[in-house]
């Protein structure tokens, strides 16, 4: 049972206007794993004023430090991935159309007849697919090969386009009534959430936050930023998939839902690459319930964060993930809920706030 | 300007397979030797030249990383005489049948891969292609004579000479990756009479192949400030022709993607432009699969420069390369190198 | 030596949840050890010896997690379906028990079974008594390992878990027995192995050591048409791993293993594994590199409740160990 510690700065912070607009510049700019630039920019823009000490690693992590006050301070790295996912340019054909891979796990029928943004100049384009008149049933049975998509941005794209370039899908961030629709909620959420925990830092830990690279591709810029930061303990902020969707089976339940819309942040046990410490558990599940902040535990299965690699750096790191789950991931448009996203910043400052060398005192159990 | 074919030639008729790479380090040790002011052994076998820079101490470091393991097999038991074999790298199986190898027992003893009649095989093999598991290994001798000299673990390598093909093309095996360290000594070589400012940090790098251990490891001991991974890449041939692939004897490849600093693909690009050294840009939308995926992740991050030379028929017996990419990837990098000024890195950001 | 295993193999213990076999390893090292630490992943270190001329600081690692299941979802019923942790064969579920962490104990069996089909995980649930979400005393996120008691046949012992407790059995024996040594021992109790050899990760990078030797069980072809096809059998002594699909060991540790098992007249066999992955890995990867080989205790039936070893190989393990840890270890 943790203490809670006497010493606690910054309030709470809650998700206004300024949040807003700075999600929607932050969802709406393409920024696909290898080439963060545009994110890069925003963050640094961002935080430059409010972190102690700001570096860009050799891989493009910002690595930004707030130093707390007082003595004994553990080290908290938090860790959110600016990357999204998104296509890389691989040819000119002849009539002008390009030939793109896809960068990162997208469904590759998730593609046919999308609106995408193209380079640094957001050019758009078009995926376009066969007309149905000239399709035969038995076609439509099969999925669209992605090496038979293109990429059209129209007759004179010119050398305005050029293999190597990077596209993301054209969607721009709305809000829709409770929820947040864009592209790349995942992780745009946690990089928001990340930026107000640093304004609102609190003084009994020191904050060291990582925006990091090339997540989707292997959970890479976060093994380096681990590496440098040498931290404590570790919380990687993402976004998780909600399939809380009705089963066609109207007398089944679903059973395998991930997580739900509305049910607050999600606490991982475990996923894929990391069995979460239980120590952290412990200290998120009992803030939870001592401040009425609602959260779930995601179901355990497949998937990883920036906590994979973490927590395996040098002589390892105690870690866990949370997230803001999101419907649709890796789709063209997410849909998250607003309470979703405030009610992590709540949990996270809160917990983050009463973390004393006493949690990891003790030796990891249950 | 010496001629780099007969070491070539030497290194691809050398054993050396993934975790075993002995005799391969020391053929390159002795061509080293001559080029570089220190030679050593990392923990895993991985052999690093240095080559002094000219600047006042602490000197930048530059890492030239190629592999000098290869693929090939290993002997899982021994039936009648006759061995059963499983992988050591990725080959496909289909390339197997009938090849010529040796098997490297007590002694190395010359055989072939043969695959069994239909009706020695459960029904499942078929009569499509036959599985790995199910091909045999012989090298001539009797039984008794094979259990004496050869045992589970011992290793199987390919046995096809290298063939100089027409237009200074040449074919064999393990040209992945041997070319690659024929580059980086012709670097090397080119550096004896450039003067450069940085330190040279030659690797000769081991289980690229299996578990990118070298590239794990040796980055760790030199903590360069940048690395320059050389690998084969895909060159244009039959069945080869989409946007991986590059044109066979057409230039240096540059890659570009996740795994590369882009600044250096540009410094790279530049250079070669200067230099009216033929280079094309080789895409690596996810990942490299080279060993610049170890290297960009070793500690606190490396910035990292892929540079291919395109190959044909890659981790079949008869790979084919030409030897003008092999060149023209040497001298690019000396004269990427010997360019190099002591705030070099000062360029080498996220800014663009 | 039997009494030991016995207790390490019926203690739960899935991968990420080591406490209780971690207090069970503690408490059979009791002092035998010179310091024993717990690191940031939970691995228990032990370390033993100090370094004199001619000797390094070496890293024993056997790992003391087992695979095991975890609740993804209660069914308003009570039922509750898992995920695996670790490699777990849904084949070998069916008709099981289980044990929580928090005590409850179920059966496991599997909803959809077509005849002449293999169920997968997801196809799995754990029958605990419960009636109802409401009154199930377990949720999502617990966690359980299978249960069924250790067995003496005599020549051979059958257990789930000999994977790899009957290593950590030997590593912990051969502590106990070892009297001299040139060498700086840290004998590492490494968690969550089965899910990708976290533990000897960190403990390696921790250790920092100069040799390294995983002890793990591996895989034996004596059984009716086994698959893969190995040489490997029971009986036939520790197997001195030449590689398996995650690492290749260091030749030079290799013929010296094999030189020390001559000398002592330890029978010893030959092992190339096709699949599978063990802690000597990580250890290799560590840092600028680490050489590093494994003794390979055979077993038949490897991840399925009632994996089973040969006595004598155990017995002989633990003397292989302890003639390589007595000796400077020469690479060259």
């Amino acid at each position: 049972m943790t203490k809670k510690l006497e010493i606690s700065a910054g309030k709470v912070p809650e998700i206004g206007p300024d949040q807003f607009a700075l999600l929607e510049k932050l969802t709406n700019a393409t920024a696909v794993s290898g080439d963060e630039h545009e994110v890069r920019q925003i963050v640094l823009e961002e935080i430059k004023l409010i972190a102690d000490d700001v570096k860009v690693d050799a891989m493009g992590n910002v690595l930004a430090t707030k130093f707390g006050r007082g003595e004994n301070r553990v080290r908290v790295m938090l860790a959110s991935h600016m990357d999204e996912i998104g296509f890389m340019i691989v040819k000119k054909h002849d009539d002008g159309l390009f030939e793109f891979e896809r960068v990162g796990g997208i469904d590759e029928r998730q593609l046919p007849g999308k609106a995408v943004l193209v380079g640094r100049d957001h050019l758009p384009g078009v995926i376009g697919a066969k007309p149905i008149h000239m399709t035969t049933r038995d076609e439509r049975k099969k999925k669209i090969e992605v090496g038979s998509l293109r990429i059209d941005l129209g007759p004179e794209a010119g050398d305005q386009v050029k293999p190597g370039d990077w596209a993301t899908f054209a969607t721009r961030f709305e809000i829709l009534g409770p929820s947040i629709r864009a592209k790349a909620l995942d992780d745009r959420l946690g990089v928001a959430i990340l930026i107000e925990l640093l304004k609102h830092a609190p003084e009994n830990i020191d904050l060291l936050v990582a925006f990091t690279v090339q997540e989707e591709v292997g959970l890479r810029g976060a093994r380096v930023a681990a590496y440098r930061f040498d931290p404590d303990m570790a919380i990687a902020v993402d976004s998780t998939p909600a399939n809380d969707l009705p089963n066609w089976d109207r007398d089944v339940e679903n059973s395998r839902y991930n997580t739900r819309l509305d049910a607050g942040p999600a606490i991982y046990a475990m996923d894929g690459a990391t069995i979460g410490d239980q120590r952290l558990i412990r200290l998120l599940t009992e803030v939870a319930a001592e401040n009425e902040i609602p959260y779930q535990i995601r179901q355990p299965g497949p998937g990883g964060t920036d906590a994979g690699v973490i927590h395996k750096v040098r002589a390892g790191v105690p870690s866990l993930s949370v997230s803001v789950p999101s419907r649709y991931a890796h789709s063209a448009a997410g849909i998250a809920r607003i309470d979703d996203w405030a009610n992590t910043l709540r949990l996270l400052h809160t917990a983050l706030s009463q973390v004393s060398p006493d949690l990891l005192a003790v030796e990891r159990r249950d | 300007m010496i001629d780099f074919l007969p070491f070539l030639k030497k290194m691809i008729s050398a054993p050396g397979l993934s975790g075993f790479e002995g005799p391969i380090r020391e053929i390159i040790r002795e061509a080293w030797e001559p080029l570089t002011d220190e030679l050593s052994v990392s923990k895993l076998g991985s052999l690093h030249g240095l080559k002094k820079g000219r600047g006042p101490e602490p000197r930048k470091r530059v890492l030239i990383s190629t592999h000098m393991d290869a693929i090939g097999m290993m002997v899982t038991g021994i039936e009648e005489g006759l061995m059963r074999i499983t992988q050591i790298g990725g080959i496909d199986h289909r390339i197997l049948p009938g090849q010529p190898v040796i098997v490297h027992g007590r002694e190395d003893l010359p055989g072939q891969v043969v695959q069994p009649p239909a009706h020695l095989l459960p029904e499942s093999a078929g009569s499509g292609p036959v599985e790995m598991q199910y091909l045999l290994v012989d090298v001539g001798l009797r039984p008794a004579d094979v259990v004496e000299k050869v045992r589970v673990g011992d290793l199987v390598s390919y046995a096809q000479a290298p063939l100089e093909l027409t237009g200074d093309a040449i074919a064999g095996h393990t040209l992945d990756n041997r070319v690659s360290v024929a580059a980086a000594t012709i670097c090397l070589d080119e550096l004896q009479t450039r003067l450069h400012d940085w330190d040279v940090w030659a690797v000769a790098s081991v289980q690229e192949e299996e578990t990118l251990g070298g590239a794990l490891t040796s980055p760790f001991e030199i903590r360069p400030d940048i690395a320059i991974v050389v690998d084969v890449c895909f060159a244009k041939g039959p069945g080869a022709n989409d946007w991986r692939n590059l044109p066979f004897g057409g230039g240096v490849g540059l890659g570009w993607g996740p795994n590369i600093h882009p600044a250096l693909y540009r410094a790279f690009e530049e250079k070669a432009k200067a230099l009216e050294i033929p280079a094309n840009q080789d895409l690596m939308p996810k990942m490299s699969g080279t060993d610049a995926m170890a290297v960009q992740i070793v500690a606190e991050g490396i910035p990292t420069a892929v540079l291919g030379i395109p190959l044909r028929y890659m981790h079949t017996p008869v790979e084919t390369v030409s030897m003008k990419d092999v060149r023209r990837v040497g001298r690019l990098m000396a004269e990427f190198i010997a360019d190099l000024k002591p705030d070099a890195m000062d360029k080498i950001n996220w800014e663009e | 030596m039997k009494s030991l295993i016995q207790k390490l193999v019926e203690t739960p213990g899935p991968s990420g949840f080591e406490y209780e076999i971690r207090d069970a390893v503690r408490e059979a090292i009791g002092d035998a050890a010179d310091e024993i630490r717990v690191d940031a992943l939970g691995s228990l270190i032990a370390v033993k010896g100090k370094k004199a001329a001619g000797g390094k600081r070496v890293m024993v690692s056997a790992h003391m997690d087992e695979i095991g299941l975890m609740v993804t979802h209660v069914d308003k019923n009570g039922f509750v379906r898992v995920t695996n942790i670790g490699g777990v064969y849904p084949m070998t579920c069916v008709g099981g028990r289980v044990l929580f962490m928090n005590g409850t104990r179920g059966v496991i069996y599997a909803s959809d079974l077509k005849p002449g089909s293999q169920p997968k995980i997801s196809d799995l649930y754990v029958d605990v008594g419960a009636t109802s979400k409401e009154d199930c005393p377990v949720k999502v996120g617990d966690v359980c390992g299978f249960e069924r008691p250790f067995q003496d046949l005599g020549k051979r012992m059958v257990a789930k878990s000999m994977d790899d407790r009957v290593a950590a059995a030997i590593a912990i024996e051969a502590l106990r027995r070892l009297e001299s040594t040139p060498n700086e021992i840290h004998f590492v109790f490494s968690t969550q192995e089965e899910v990708g050899l976290r533990g000897a990760t960190t403990a390696a990078y921790g250790v920092d050591p100069e040799v390294g030797f995983a002890l793990d069980v591996t895989l034996s072809g004596d059984t009716p048409k086994a698959m893969p096809r190995m040489e490997t059998a029971l009986g036939d002594g520790p197997a001195i791993k030449v590689r398996d699909a995650s690492f290749i060991a260091d030749p030079r540790l290799v013929d010296w293993m094999v030189k020390q098992a001559e000398a002592a007249g330890i029978p010893y066999q030959m092992e190339v594994l096709t699949a599978g992955g063990t802690d000597g890995r990580a250890i290799q990867m560590t840092r600028a590199g680490v050489p590093a080989g494994c003794i390979s205790i055979p077993c038949r039936y490897i991840h399925s409740p009632s994996e089973m070893v040969d006595t004598d190989d155990v017995e002989n393990s633990v003397k292989l160990l302890v003639k390589l840890l007595s000796e400077p270890i020469e690479l060259d």
